[in-house]
């Protein structure tokens, strides 16, 4: 083959190639798939692909293919202000899911709002999120929304007087999740005989049990992740610590019942999703997920399941003109609109209190619900 | 109250120290602060959950054979990275570099190996036994973890104190090339020693896996600063030093949170330390200074 043909060859295929991805939807997919984060990262990144494969398999949105580009942003704030340049300016998305974490967003949110994009968080609970800019989006129903009707639920149920509280203070999701109940315990009046903390990776929770038994609560309020939280309910039984548990929206996993088996019975906990809410479109996805992944969702694979859900929904009302700016920007109009009911319940957008006088994002607006742990599962409370 | 907080120091603090025996082993013999211990230890807990998972092996099975795959795994470290270190007498500080890598590529691999979840080990399998007095409860597994602290210290103790190897490995301790010109054979020793050092990281794995139920590839993390702290404590490469580091930290941050605040635990645990390193500069044990009179 001489030079000339060969040249003209491999701008054919580049053609080819560009025009067999014309009729494609970019999504930049960026979530901690490595490091410590990854326990996050990787159900999150389960949850968009089952839900874009449905999509796709049904026909895509309007006759277009969802195609998701991920990138491992590691859960670092620097990784992931890379990641979001990356997807921005290279690849070239329509809208970016992720970061993670909170911490991550509160970084790289702003490269997001700066260029237009929307950056679309379906796991960050931390306050202020959604004040970077009005690009900025969630789906995920902040603690200080639940958390009160948890803890009013679960006093009047067990007239419960004084209580223990027992939180992770070196991590932004228990902590922000301890503040809220703070406040919640000050708001209700409800006298605290001793707040104990724990880190990130501690396994022995014993000293602080014992205390805790020693001041004799009428229940223990617990913000922690579900592993910690799990090992903290089989060591307080283990040390004969017999009052009931509230607990804030890390309980809320199937992993509580691997470890805790029934050390958690009578546990009260309020949150967006559960894998035994029997709303079809749950019911579907818990089925699907476990088919496709061979392990059970958690919520944060719930939350990234709806969260394509919606893109897609706002996808549907929208042009696609080609044109990657005015695309963008009818995306992010189109978004605060939707409404739809998906794994986690109905759902809808609310936007959040301006800023300095600027507009914000947009959090989600959603109904908790109250769960109690019976014979090892999550029970629908329904005021008995 | 006191007593329930004695009991979890006496256990917390054997967990300490059944990390810190391999940790110290190789510190005393090789002279290297091997950082790739508590990935070793990780490997080990990962073999024996294998193990029971995937072979329904029993408990004795699964904890032979994370001694063994784990200290494979030390010995692999040692031939492929600590020899040739050795062989080009690298500073002190180029072994330690090289075992902080081999943590994180160990750590990557098992995340991808095994993923990022926490894995447990089948409930019919944890002994569930719990000795009740009074206010005070103990469950069977933490008795059996203080029992293998203090049998294994006793052990290497005394294999160090009154065998032909032991006293081998004390004089390549004082001086590997005086040693070697003994007749000893200095390279098979420190073979042995990666060996051992990482089976009982492996089994401390195990262990400790088995008393909290989990099992993540990022556990060797937070254990290995403390096991760190607890060989400075007792000296470092002293067997004794690593038992009593142990239990020292153990207690302080037990009671440092019990009797103060919560917050206060690695505080507390972790001011002690230095001042106990200000009027002992070498640990509890250690005799860094002896030596070098």
């Amino acid at each position: 083959m001489n030079r000339v043909s060969k040249h003209f060859s491999l701008a054919l295929a580049g053609l080819l190639a560009v025009t067999a991805v014309a009729g494609d939807l970019k999504i930049g997919v960026a979530e901690a798939l490595t490091g410590g984060a990854a326990q996050y990262g990787v159900p999150i990144r389960n949850g968009f692909q089952l839900a874009a494969d449905e999509i796709n398999a049904k026909g895509g949105v309007n006759g277009n293919k969802l195609v998701l580009v991920i990138e491992d942003e590691q859960g670092k704030k620097e990784e992931a202000i890379n990641v979001f340049k990356k997807l921005i300016f290279q690849d070239k998305v329509l809208m970016i899911f992720g970061p993670t974490l909170s911490n991550s967003m509160f970084a790289a949110g702003p490269v997001a709002n700066a260029a237009k994009v929307v950056a679309f968080g379906t796991s960050n609970t931390a306050n202020g999120i959604t004040e970077v800019g009005p690009y900025v989006f969630r789906n995920s129903v902040m603690e200080s929304d639940v958390l009160p009707v948890t803890v009013s639920t679960a006093v009047k149920h067990y007239k419960i007087k004084k209580v223990a509280v027992i939180y992770g203070n070196d991590d932004a999701f228990t902590k922000s999740g301890y503040d809220v109940f703070k406040k919640v315990l000050e708001d209700q009046k409800i006298p605290v005989t001793t707040t104990e903390t724990y880190v990130k990776g501690d396994v022995d929770f014993k000293a602080q049990l014992t205390k805790i038994k020693a001041t004799n609560p009428d229940a223990i309020i617990c913000s922690g992740l579900a592993e910690e939280a799990a090992n903290i309910i089989v060591q307080a039984r283990g040390l004969g610590l017999k009052a009931p548990f509230i607990g804030g929206n890390g309980f809320n996993s199937p992993k509580m019942f691997e470890v805790s088996k029934t050390a958690g019975e009578g546990t009260f906990v309020g949150s967006p999703w559960a894998n035994t809410n029997p709303n079809a479109a749950n019911q579907h996805f818990v089925a699907a997920y476990k088919a496709k992944y061979g392990s059970d969702p958690n919520q944060f694979a719930a939350q990234a399941y709806d969260a394509m859900t919606i893109a897609a929904a706002a996808l549907k009302t929208v042009k696609i003109t080609g044109n990657l700016p005015a695309d963008r920007q009818a995306l992010q109009e189109a978004l605060p609109k939707v409404s739809i009911t998906g794994a986690t319940g109905p759902f809808k957008f609310r936007q959040a209190a301006p800023k300095d006088g600027k507009p914000s994002g947009y959090d989600a607006d959603q109904k908790p619900f109250i769960y109690v742990i019976r014979d090892g599962k999550f029970v629908l409370f329904t005021g008995k | 109250m006191l007593e329930q907080q004695l009991i979890n120091a006496l256990t917390l603090g054997s967990v300490y120290a059944l990390f810190a025996l391999g940790f110290t082993l190789v510190f005393g013999v090789l002279e290297v602060i091997n950082l790739s211990h508590g990935a070793v230890f990780m490997v080990g807990a990962y073999a024996a959950i294998t193990a029971v998972t995937r072979f329904h092996a029993p408990l004795g099975v699964a904890i032979l054979a994370a001694l063994v795959v784990s200290g494979l795994l030390g010995l692999t470290i040692d031939a492929l990275i600590l020899r040739r270190l050795r062989a080009r007498k690298a500073p002190h500080l180029i072994p330690m570099i090289a075992t902080l890598g081999v943590t994180t590529m160990v750590t990557s691999a098992a995340q991808g190996l095994f993923g990022v979840e926490v894995q447990r080990f089948p409930e019919a399998m944890l002994p569930t036994g719990e000795f009740v007095f009074g206010e005070v409860h103990l469950r069977t597994l933490e008795l059996g973890i203080v029992a293998v602290a203090f049998l294994l210290m006793a052990l290497l103790f005394g294999v160090m104190r009154y065998t032909r190897q032991g006293r081998a490995l004390r004089a390549i301790a004082e001086s590997p090339k005086a040693a070697a010109l003994l007749g000893i054979n200095v390279e098979g020793l420190f073979m042995l020693t990666s060996f051992t050092a990482a089976a009982l990281g492996g089994v401390a794995g195990v262990l400790i896996g088995l008393n909290f139920n989990a099992v993540t590839p990022m556990m060797g993390a937070p254990i290995l600063h403390k096991g760190i702290a607890v060989v400075i404590l007792g000296g470092m490469g002293d067997i004794r030093g690593a038992l009593f580091g142990g239990l020292f930290l153990g207690c302080a941050e037990v009671l440092s949170k019990a009797y103060l605040s919560s917050q206060m635990g690695d505080a507390v645990a972790f001011g002690l330390l230095f001042l106990i390193l200000l009027v002992r500069p070498a640990g509890l044990f250690g005799r860094v200074l002896e030596r070098k009179a």
